[in-house]
C-alpha cells in the first residue's frame, strides 16, 4: 500500500545542511502495524511525517496504491490526510477550551458533513474509546489518557486508512500507555493500518513489525512474534 | 463550512471577550460618528428647510452695522434705525409684502399671583404675516394702539400657559409688565422650537411705539424684518433695499454700508457652511478611527495567529486546506469589525436621538446609511484581516505542530 523508494531529507543550506534522512526505501502492507524504533536523531520522527504527508521529502518516491504522494499540491495533501490519514500525537493536541464532542467532530467539518450527522458520528467515536460519559468535558477536565482516547477518537472518525501515531504513550504512564495500545490494537485488528514511532520497546511489543532506524537509515525491520 | 467558521469565529470572540471589543472600540467609535454624524446632518436640514419655509424664505433681515458671519455675528456698533427708516422703506419700495421693527427685551411678566421671565418684543402688524403667525384668540393690534404705543399685548402660548394655565381664556385681562399693565387683546397659535431650540411661544408681543416708549426709552430699532412679495427676485428687492438705505444713511460713494441686508437664504449659507465644516471634521474622526479600528484589528488578529499556530497545525494535519484556515480567521475578523459595526450604530443611533432632542431638531434615521455602514465595518474585516488569515493559510503544518 506504501512504498517509499531512496527517500531524503536534509535541513538548511551549504555548510549547514544536515541530512536527516538517508535514502530510505520501505513497503508497508494494508493492515500492517508498523513500529519505528531509535535513538533521538536518528530521523524516526520525520520519516513518520513524510509518511503522513506533513512533511515533504528533498528527494525520492513517495507511492501510495498507485498515487504519487510526491507529485501532490498542498491542497492535494491536505486533502490526502483529510480522506486517508488519521493522526496521534505524543502532546495530545487537542483544541483548548473545546469539549471532547466538539474536538472529535473538527474534521469531520472539514469533510463538508451536516451538524447533526457530525455530533452522531463524534459520539459514536468517543463511544468507541469508552469516552460516552466524558463527551462534554474540556480537555483540561480529562486526565492525560482521557485525552489520548478523545484524540484517537478524533483520529478515527473519519474512518482513515493509516493511522500515523507519534508516540501516543510518551506522555503517558504504563497503566494508561497498555490502555491506549490495547484501543490502537483494536483499530488494528478492523483492518486499520497503523505506522507509530516509540522509543519503548514494550509500546514496539504491540506492533506486528519493527524498525529500527539509526542514522537517518533503517538498521534493522523484522516481523514480532505474535 | 462558511457557517462553521461564523461559530467558530464567535467561540473565539467569547473566549477573549475583553479584548475583542477593546479591539473593536475604534470600529465602533468610526461608525457610531458616521451614523450620528449623517443622521443628524440630514435631521437639522430637514429641520431647517422647515423653519426656513415656515418664516418663509422671502424674509430680509436688515441690521445697522456690517454684520460679519450672518446675525448674532459681531457687529460694530453705528447708527440704528429709526421709526421713519421703515416709514420710508415701506413708502419707497414696492417689491415688499410687508416691513415690522423687531426689538427684544427680557422681562418678568406677571398676572396675579404668577410670574414669569420672557421676551417682549416690539413689532408691528406685519411681524404677524412676516412670520405666517395666525391667532388662537382674539385679535391683532388696532390702529390706534400702533399710532400711540397704547398699551396691548399678543401672547405666545408658552406665556398664556405659565400665567393662566391652561382652562381660561387671557383675552381682555391685564398683565403686569414691570411697573406698567397691559391689556392682553390676543394669543397666538402655537408654533413649537425653532431649529434652534428656542421656544417661540415664549414671547410677548407690544406694539413697537409701546415698547420704545415704556422698555427701551429711546428711539433706536436694531433689526428690521421685511418680507419681498413672491413674485420679486430676493436680489432685486435686496438692491432696492441696499439703495435706499445708503441714500438715507449717508453712506459716501465707494464707502462700506453702515448696515446690513440679509436674507435666509444667506442665513443658510452660514449654516450651511458651518455645518459642512462639521461634517468634514467628523468625517475626519470617523475615517482615522475606523482605520484605526481596523489596524487594531490587524494586530490582535496577528497576536491571534501566532497563539493559535498550533491549532492551525492540527487542523492542517486533519485535512483543513490553506482556504479553508484563511476563510477561518477571515470571517473571525469580518466577525469581530461587524459586531464593532453594530454596536457603533446602536451607539450612533442612540447619539442621533439624544443630540435631536437637545438641539431640537427632526429625528431621522436613514435605513440606507446604517446597512452602509454595517457592510463598510465588515468590508474592513476583509481589508485587515487579508494579512493575518494570509499568515496563517500559509503555514507548514509540520512547523505549526511543533510550535511551542
Amino acid at each position: 500500500m506504501i512504498s517509499l523508494r531512496n527517500v531524503t531529507k536534509s535541513y538548511g543550506k551549504g555548510d549547514a545542511v544536515s541530512v536527516v534522512l538517508k535514502g530510505i526505501d520501505l513497503d508497508i502492507e494494508k493492515g500492517e502495524f508498523v513500529a519505528i524504533m531509535g535513538p533521538s536523531g536518528s530521523g524516526k520522527s520525520t520519516l513518520l511525517n513524510i509518511l503522513g504527508a506533513l512533511d515533504v521529502p528533498t528527494s525520492g518516491n513517495y507511492k501510495f496504491l498507485d498515487a504519487d504522494i510526491i507529485s501532490l499540491s498542498k491542497d492535494q495533501l491536505a486533502l490526502f490526510r483529510r480522506y486517508i490519514l488519521g493522526f496521534v500525537f505524543q502532546g495530545f493536541n487537542l483544541l483548548k477550551k473545546t469539549s471532547s464532542l466538539e474536538n472529535v467532530e473538527m474534521p469531520l467539518i472539514y469533510l463538508s458533513i451536516n451538524a447533526k450527522e457530525r455530533k452522531k458520528r463524534a459520539y459514536e467515536a468517543l463511544k468507541n474509546v469508552g469516552l460516552e460519559d466524558r463527551v462534554h468535558y474540556d480537555p483540561g477536565q480529562l486526565s492525560g489518557g482521557q485525552q489520548q482516547r478523545v484524540a484517537i477518537a478524533r483520529a478515527m472518525v473519519t474512518k482513515p486508512q493509516v493511522l500515523i501515531a507519534d508516540e501516543p504513550t510518551g506522555n503517558l504512564d504504563t497503566k494508561r500507555s497498555i490502555e491506549i495500545m490495547q484501543l490502537i490494537k483494536n483499530f488494528n485488528d478492523e483492518g486499520i493500518t497503523v505506522i507509530m514511532v516509540t522509543h519503548e520497546e514494550e509500546i514496539a511489543a504491540f506492533a506486528s513489525r519493527t524498525i529500527h532506524m539509526r542514522d537517518g537509515m533503517i538498521e534493522k525491520d523484522h516481523k514480532n512474534a505474535l | 463550512m462558511l457557517f462553521n467558521a461564523f461559530l467558530q469565529a464567535m467561540r473565539e470572540i467569547r473566549r477573549n471577550l475583553m479584548r475583542s471589543l477593546l479591539t473593536a472600540l475604534g470600529i465602533v467609535i468610526g461608525i457610531a460618528s458616521v451614523i450620528a454624524m449623517v443622521n443628524i446632518g440630514k435631521g437639522a436640514s430637514e429641520s431647517i428647510t422647515q423653519s426656513v419655509s415656515e418664516l418663509g424664505s422671502n424674509t430680509l433681515f436688515i441690521m445697522p452695522g456690517q454684520q460679519h458671519g450672518g446675525p448674532g455675528g459681531s457687529s460694530s456698533i453705528v447708527k440704528a434705525f429709526k421709526m421713519r427708516d421703515i416709514d420710508v422703506l415701506r413708502n419707497s419700495i414696492f417689491s415688499l409684502s410687508g416691513i415690522s421693527p423687531s426689538e427684544n427685551a427680557s422681562l418678568t411678566v406677571l398676572y396675579k399671583e404668577q410670574n414669569y421671565q420672557t421676551t417682549i418684543s416690539g413689532v408691528n402688524n406685519d411681524y404677524f404675516s412676516i412670520h405666517s403667525w395666525g391667532l388662537k384668540d382674539g385679535r391683532f393690534f388696532n390702529k390706534s394702539e400702533l399710532r400711540t404705543g397704547k398699551n396691548a399685548c399678543v401672547l405666545g402660548q408658552t406665556v398664556v400657559k405659565k400665567l393662566f394655565g391652561s382652562d381660561q381664556s387671557p383675552v381682555g385681562k391685564k398683565i403686569r409688565l414691570q411697573k406698567f399693565s397691559c391689556e392682553v387683546i390676543g394669543t397666538l397659535k402655537a408654533k413649537g422650537a425653532n431649529t434652534f431650540g428656542r421656544d417661540q411661544d415664549d414671547i410677548v408681543l407690544v406694539p413697537i411705539k409701546m415698547f420704545l416708549r415704556r422698555i427701551s426709552g429711546n428711539e433706536n430699532l436694531h433689526l428690521i424684518m421685511a418680507s419681498v412679495k413672491s413674485n420679486i427676485p430676493l436680489e432685486e428687492a435686496t438692491l432696492q433695499i441696499e439703495q435706499l438705505m445708503r441714500e438715507i444713511r449717508h453712506v459716501k460713494q465707494g464707502a462700506e454700508d453702515n448696515f446690513s441686508v440679509r436674507s435666509m437664504a444667506a442665513l443658510l449659507d452660514t449654516i450651511g457652511k458651518i455645518t459642512s465644516v462639521l461634517t468634514i471634521m467628523l468625517g475626519a474622526v470617523a475615517a482615522i478611527s475606523l482605520v484605526v479600528g481596523g489596524i487594531g484589528i490587524m494586530n490582535i488578529m496577528l497576536v491571534s495567529v501566532t497563539e493559535r499556530t498550533r491549532e492551525i497545525g492540527i487542523r492542517m494535519a486533519v485535512g483543513a486546506m490553506a482556504k479553508d484556515i484563511l476563510i477561518q480567521f477571515l470571517i473571525e475578523a469580518v466577525v469581530l469589525s461587524a459586531l464593532g459595526g453594530i454596536v457603533g450604530i446602536l451607539f450612533g443611533l442612540g447619539i442621533t436621538v439624544m443630540v435631536s432632542s437637545i438641539i431640537h431638531i427632526n429625528l431621522i434615521i436613514d435605513p440606507t446609511i446604517t446597512v452602509v455602514a454595517l457592510l463598510f465595518s465588515m468590508l474592513i474585516g476583509i481589508i485587515f484581516g487579508i494579512l493575518p488569515a494570509r499568515k496563517a493559510a500559509n503555514m507548514n503544518p509540520i512547523d505549526a505542530l511543533r510550535y511551542e
